[in-house]
This record gives structure tokens, C-alpha cells and sequence, in this order.
């Protein structure tokens, strides 16, 4: 044990005796917290439209109207042809283009069927959904207090107050911001991959320069030799997780309702895979720019994979089995459900479960494949 | 010339022989672009809920059913507590049915049906709320429809992307970053290692013109970009139907003017870098990161604060993620796309310019 303890004691000074070393672990995952929380919000704030109105009739005109007094609608061009309107979206002027056929009005008094057309801007499929959405919501209901202006008698009248009113309130994020959901996971893939490359790069590092045969030639052992280095990691991983928490905290409020011990407790789990994942890859490389392309080959993945931007649940049934051996996955997931919802130990059980078994395959894997004998 | 060819050679050899490196050059393309259109989508494929019903009546029971019908929601029976349900993660949404619902069938009166999401993922709390709103609706018109006007008929029509599928965006965004990473990043590393294990004095005290060795160092990394991005169009084409509407010759142009700015990129960098590390850091920090962030294939440039929207439009990827979108989606000729072909140009242009001028610096 006190040999393990000396080398991980020598790891650590030589670790941070490198100047760049120390800003790397606290201002570059940071200044990328910042950076991601905001760029990376799938959120739609605003959505230019065209009104194409063949109507000109007092209807069209309200309903115009009700676009532009949302916020989220902004009215950018009133063409006069089919021709104007899709020119427009084709040099993405605008997102969405309603238009309201002439006759709208009469015949909607006449209660016969009318219809209005949308077109949407779909290369971006999401925002274009979405778009459609809103618009169809906002129609729908000058549709409906249209109807009811136009029944006049008093039995009729009745109809009006009646029926299913529906409330909605959204929990644990009342004002749906956006970086709520994004700072946790964030946060949970760079502590993950800072220790992930920093782990891979060091093993490599020692072996490109020659000084691995010092350590292999040393009488410790195998494990002492792999538990050496990989502890400095592991502390470093957590001390980046604390790090990252606390400027999560001071520049986002993040709420941390949940126990942040069960936070750390899952991340040290969560990290032996990673450590376990970045030897192996460190046994696989001959030089550093080998490792990184590799180690960049698995994260791509791992991120992409994670949930960390769209929903596991949206994905194929495949694809979110590839999910369960997915380090970045499960921690993404117990970050937000521990941090924002305060889920407890039994709530997160599974991914515990999980992420214990994937520790013990990759860890005795990497200790498998790796040999004294370089 | 004769020297020039051998020098192309040898510097394919370099490349060929480090075979794990160029397994993951070619690999990474068709992982990525295979991952983006299977797995990465934002489409709603439905979310369990639970629903708390306080009137158990036949209109309530009514309701529930209709819920499950729609084919958006899996139902949750017994879902115990709703908070405790939300922190395991069970349910993404719960409907409070109040005791007096049926109340809502009778002229006059009305209910209020209380729907709580789970805000912690804003915008499918926003897909749900508007699904669950459609089928009160819904619900809310049988049997009355023959009393009231008749609703107006919303017709959508997407333009250029009918299905909503997500790798229509996702191809050009995978072509930007795998020919950023090719020609950028691999080029920078490699002119960095000449000069770290110190070959690059060698290369220079030959006869051939320093002109002539940059040109044969950078071309294998042309054909491998060009080879990357056919093969990226070619799996978005026949595996995931993406159209390719526009001319075909005029995409190969638009790839070659960007491959060759990303070259001149990793040119300038190699120049200012000593050693790998150095060149790869700032690759992947300066070229890497703002082309998956901020050329807007993952996330709208839209959305963004002012000053990262400012960013964004000095981000090559940027232009080059719109020009493929107006060639291979809208079918654009010339009219639409000249001024973003022009804002390539002129970047190329100088940033070859500030290459080609550092790197006589390095000479003297």
C-alpha cells in the first residue's frame, strides 16, 4: 500500500509540475462550461415569417395581427406571389410562410371548411416542426374565438364558457430555462473527457519517451503499478467535478437540490470505467497522436450517444442499448436527475448497478492486456 | 518534376504506413454520419406518463383511453407518487384528472384538467404540453362538432425536408468537421513533426522550392479530403436519401475551395507550432470546437447570445455548412450562393496569403 501511495505521490508532482498543467484543470473546463451552456441550446427563440395574404379581408388582417403580437413570431415580409414567398425561403429569409388563401374570410361565415397553408423552412427538421407547431396552435385558436364570435344566440352563447380548461405547470424548471438542463451534463462529459485524454496521453507519453522501461524494469507490481496511475487521475477527476460544480453554481445557479455526496460517490464509480477505457487505449497506441485519434474516435461517440443533446429515448431501440455500456451516458443522466430533480441513492440504483459492472470488465480488461514487458 | 512526384510518394507512404491513423480517417466519417442519422434526432417518438384520475367516471375513463389511443403516450398504471416517479425518471408527464370532470359535458360548466412536466428537458416538456393540448382538443369537440362552425384546416407543408429527418442537417455538418480534421488538423501535424524530430531542415536544403514542398505535402491531404467527403456523400445519398438536388459539380467545387482554405489553416498553424502537442491543441481548441459549436449543424446560430453570433460569422464552416445545404436541399445555381462563395474566397485567399508569408519568415 505505501508503495502505491509513493507513486501516486510522484505522479502528482510530476503532473503539476508542468505550469500549463493547472490552468489547463480549472480555467479550460470553465471558459468551455460558458462557452457550450450557451452555444448549445436547441432552443427556438424567435422564428421569422411571411404572411402571403390573397385575402386583404378584416379576418386576414386579425389574424396577421395575432402573429405579430406573440413574441415569438416575427413578421419579416408581406409578399404578393407564390413565387416572392418561396424565394424568400430559399435565401432563408424567412423560416415559415403563412398563406391565406382569398375567400378566407366568407368562407369561414358561411361555415364552410377553409383552409390556411404553411410553409415551412424544414432543413433544420426540429425548428421546422416546431415552427409548424406554434403556428398551427395560434390558428387553431383565432379559428375557435372566431367560431364563438360568430354564435349569436344565447343558448349558443353558453357553449362558450364551457368545457376543459387546461392548466400545465413544468417542474423543477418552472421558466424552462434552457441551461438548467444543459450545465449538469456538460459538466458531467468534461470532467469525463479531460480525465479520459489526460489519462490516455500520460501512459503513452511515458512510453514515447522511454522512461516506461525505468518503471517496468522497478520491482513493484503489476496492480501497484496500474492503481499508481491511475489514483492521480481519479483525484484530479474529482477535483475537476468540484471545480466545475462550484462555477456552475456562482456563473449559472444551478439548482443542486439532491446530495451532492451521491454526486461524487457516482462520479469516483464512474470514472474507474473511464480510467479503465483510457489504459486500454494507452496499451493499444504507440504515440500520442494515435492515442488522441482514438481516444477522439470513442468520444465522439460516447458524446454524441449520451443524451447529453437529444433525448436516449428518441433514439432507435438499438441505439439506446448501445447506450448502457456509455460512461458518458449514465453520468449525464445521474447528474441531472440527482442535481435538479433530487433523486436519491434507489432512484439512480440502475445506473449504479451499471456503471459498477462496466468499472470491473474495463478495469480487469485493462489489466489484462497490459504488459510489464513492453 | 520527376523530384516532385517522388516527394507525393513518400509522403503517401508516411500516411499509409501509420495504418491505425488512417482506419480511424476513414472510419470516423462513416461512424459519425451513421450515428447522426440513426441515433441523434430530436423527433418525439412518445414518453411515458402517469395520470392521476380523482373522478373515475365514464368520462374520465372516456378520456384516458383516448390519451392512449393517440400512440404519443405509454401509460403508467398506479404510478405511486407522482414527485417520486419524476426522480426515478420514470414519467415524463402527469395528468391530474380532477373529481368534477365530467362536469365539462354539461353547458356552462367547466373543468380544469392540470397537466405537470417534467421542466428539467425544456423542450420536450414543450412537445408534450402541445401533444396532450391537441387531444383535450380534440376530446373536447366530439360530440358537438355538428353544433359549431367548423375549425380551419391547417394544411403544413415542409419545404425541402418533408420527413423532418435530422441527417439532412447532419450531412454537411459531418462534411465541414471531417474535412476541417483532415486537411486542418492533419496537416498541421504532420508539417509539425518534420520540424520536431527535425526532417524539415532535410526537406528544405533539397532542391526543390519551398513552394513545391508545401504543394507536395499538402496534396495526398487533398485526395484523402476529397476521397472523405464523397464517401460522406455518398452514404447520405444512398444509405439515408438525402437529395442532391443541385449540380454535382459545382458541390465537388465548393468541397475543394473549403478543403483548400482548411490546408491553408493548417499550413499557418504548423508555421506558428514547434511541436505536435502544440499543434494539436490548437486545433482541436481553435478549429475543432468552433466548427462543431458555432457553424450552426448542431445548434441554431439563432438562438445564441449576440456575441457568439458575432463569432460565429468569421467560422468558415459556417459558409461552407450553407453552401452545401443550398446545393444539395434547395437546388441553388449561382444567383443564391455567390456571396457566400465569395466569403470563402476572400478568407482562402488571405489566410494563404498569411501562410505563404509566414512560412518564408521561416527560411531566413
Amino acid at each position: 500500500m505505501r508503495t502505491v501511495l509513493i507513486l501516486v505521490k510522484k505522479e502528482l508532482l510530476q503532473i503539476f509540475r508542468n505550469k500549463s498543467m493547472l490552468p489547463l484543470l480549472t480555467v479550460i473546463p470553465i471558459v468551455q462550461l460558458i462557452l457550450l451552456s450557451y452555444a448549445a441550446s436547441n432552443e427556438v427563440t424567435a422564428l421569422n415569417l411571411a404572411v402571403l395574404d390573397e385575402d386583404q379581408s378584416t379576418s386576414s388582417h386579425r389574424l396577421t395581427h395575432k402573429f405579430t403580437a406573440s413574441d415569438l413570431f416575427i413578421l419579416k415580409a408581406t409578399p404578393t406571389s407564390n413565387e416572392e414567398a418561396m424565394a424568400l425561403i430559399e435565401m432563408d429569409k424567412v423560416d415559415l410562410v403563412i398563406r391565406i388563401p382569398s375567400q378566407f374570410e366568407t368562407g369561414f361565415l358561411k361555415r364552410e371548411k377553409t383552409s390556411i397553408q404553411l410553409l415551412a423552412n424544414a432543413i433544420n427538421g426540429a425548428k421546422g416542426g416546431l415552427a409548424s407547431g406554434y403556428a398551427s396552435a395560434v390558428i387553431q385558436d383565432f379559428g375557435k374565438n372566431l367560431s364563438l364570435e360568430s354564435l349569436a344566440s344565447p343558448q349558443q352563447e353558453s357553449m362558450r364558457q364551457g368545457g376543459i380548461e387546461m392548466t400545465y405547470s413544468n417542474w423543477y424548471n418552472p421558466s424552462l430555462d434552457y441551461k438548467v438542463f444543459m450545465v449538469p451534463g456538460i459538466l458531467g462529459v468534461l470532467v469525463i473527457i479531460l480525465t479520459l485524454i489526460l489519462s490516455a496521453m500520460n501512459i503513452v507519453r511515458e512510453r514515447e519517451i522511454g522512461t516506461i522501461e525505468q518503471l517496468n524494469v522497478s520491482p513493484i507490481k503489476k496492480y501497484q503499478f496500474i492503481l499508481g496511475k491511475l489514483l492521480p487521475f481519479l483525484l484530479i477527476g474529482l477535483g475537476l467535478l468540484a471545480v466545475g460544480l462550484l462555477a456552475g453554481k456562482l456563473i449559472f445557479n444551478t439548482p443542486m437540490v439532491g446530495n451532492l455526496g451521491l454526486v461524487f460517490l457516482f462520479c469516483t464509480v464512474d470514472l474507474i470505467v473511464v480510467l479503465g477505457l483510457g489504459l486500454l487505449i494507452s496499451t493499444f497506441a504507440d504515440t500520442q497522436q494515435q492515442a488522441m485519434f482514438i481516444a477522439w474516435f470513442f468520444m465522439m461517440i460516447f458524446i454524441l450517444m449520451s443524451g447529453l443533446f437529444t433525448p436516449i429515448e428518441s433514439m432507435p431501440e438499438w441505439a439506446q442499448w448501445l447506450t448502457y455500456p456509455n460512461p458518458i451516458a449514465h453520468f449525464v443522466s445521474v447528474m441531472r436527475l440527482v442535481l435538479l430533480k433530487g433523486s436519491d441513492l434507489a432512484d439512480v440504483g440502475q445506473h449504479f448497478w451499471t456503471v459498477g459492472l462496466l468499472a470491473i470488465a474495463f478495469s480487469s480488461l485493462a489489466v489484462v492486456s497490459y504488459r510489464k514487458t513492453a | 518534376m520527376k523530384v516532385f512526384w517522388a516527394f507525393i510518394k513518400k509522403e503517401f507512404f508516411h500516411i499509409l504506413r501509420d495504418r491505425r491513423t488512417l482506419f480511424i480517417l476513414i472510419g470516423m466519417p462513416i461512424v459519425q454520419i451513421l450515428i447522426f442519422g440513426y441515433a441523434v434526432t430530436n423527433e418525439f417518438k412518445g414518453a411515458n406518463i402517469a395520470v392521476y384520475d380523482q373522478a373515475q367516471d365514464e368520462s374520465s375513463l372516456d378520456f384516458i383511453h383516448q390519451l392512449q389511443a393517440s400512440g404519443h403516450f405509454q401509460l403508467l398504471q398506479s404510478p405511486g407518487e407522482i414527485e417520486a416517479a419524476f426522480q426515478s425518471a420514470a414519467i415524463k408527464m402527469a395528468v391530474v384528472i380532477p373529481a368534477n370532470f365530467g362536469q365539462h359535458l354539461y353547458p356552462g360548466q367547466s373543468t380544469q384538467l392540470q397537466l405537470l412536466t417534467d421542466g428539467t428537458d425544456p423542450n420536450t416538456a414543450v412537445t408534450l404540453t402541445q401533444y396532450a393540448g391537441l387531444i383535450i382538443q380534440q376530446f373536447q369537440h366530439q360530440g358537438r362538432a355538428e353544433r359549431q362552425a367548423p375549425p380551419i384546416l391547417v394544411e403544413n407543408k415542409m419545404v425541402y425536408n418533408p420527413a423532418l429527418k435530422s441527417v439532412y442537417l447532419f450531412v454537411p455538418g459531418v462534411m465541414a468537421l471531417i474535412l476541417m480534421l483532415v486537411s486542418a488538423m492533419m496537416t498541421s501535424l504532420t508539417i509539425a513533426r518534420e520540424k520536431e524530430l527535425g526532417t524539415m531542415e532535410l526537406l528544405l536544403v533539397s532542391p526543390l522550392p519551398p513552394f513545391l514542398i508545401i504543394a507536395g505535402k499538402v496534396i495526398p491531404y487533398i485526395i484523402l479530403s476529397l476521397l472523405n467527403a464523397l464517401l460522406i456523400l455518398g452514404v447520405g445519398v444512398y444509405v439515408f436519401g438525402v437529395p442532391l438536388i443541385g449540380s454535382f459539380w459545382l458541390l465537388i467545387g465548393v468541397c475543394m475551395l473549403f478543403i483548400v482554405l482548411a490546408l491553408a489553416l493548417g499550413i499557418l498553424i504548423s508555421t506558428k507550432a514547434e511541436t505536435q502537442q502544440a499543434a494539436m491543441l490548437v486545433s482541436l481548441m481553435g478549429l475543432m470546437m468552433p466548427t462543431i459549436l458555432l457553424s450552426g449543424f448542431l445548434f441554431p446560430i439563432e438562438s445564441m447570445p449576440l456575441l457568439l453570433q458575432w463569432i460565429s460569422k468569421i467560422i468558415p464552416a459556417k459558409y461552407f455548412i450553407l453552401l452545401l445545404k443550398d446545393i444539395m436541399l434547395k437546388g441553388s445555381g449561382w444567383y443564391y450562393i455567390w456571396t457566400e462563395s465569395l466569403v470563402l474566397f476572400g478568407m482562402a485567399f488571405f489566410l494563404l496569403m498569411a501562410s505563404w508569408k509566414n512560412f518564408k519568415i521561416r527560411l531566413t
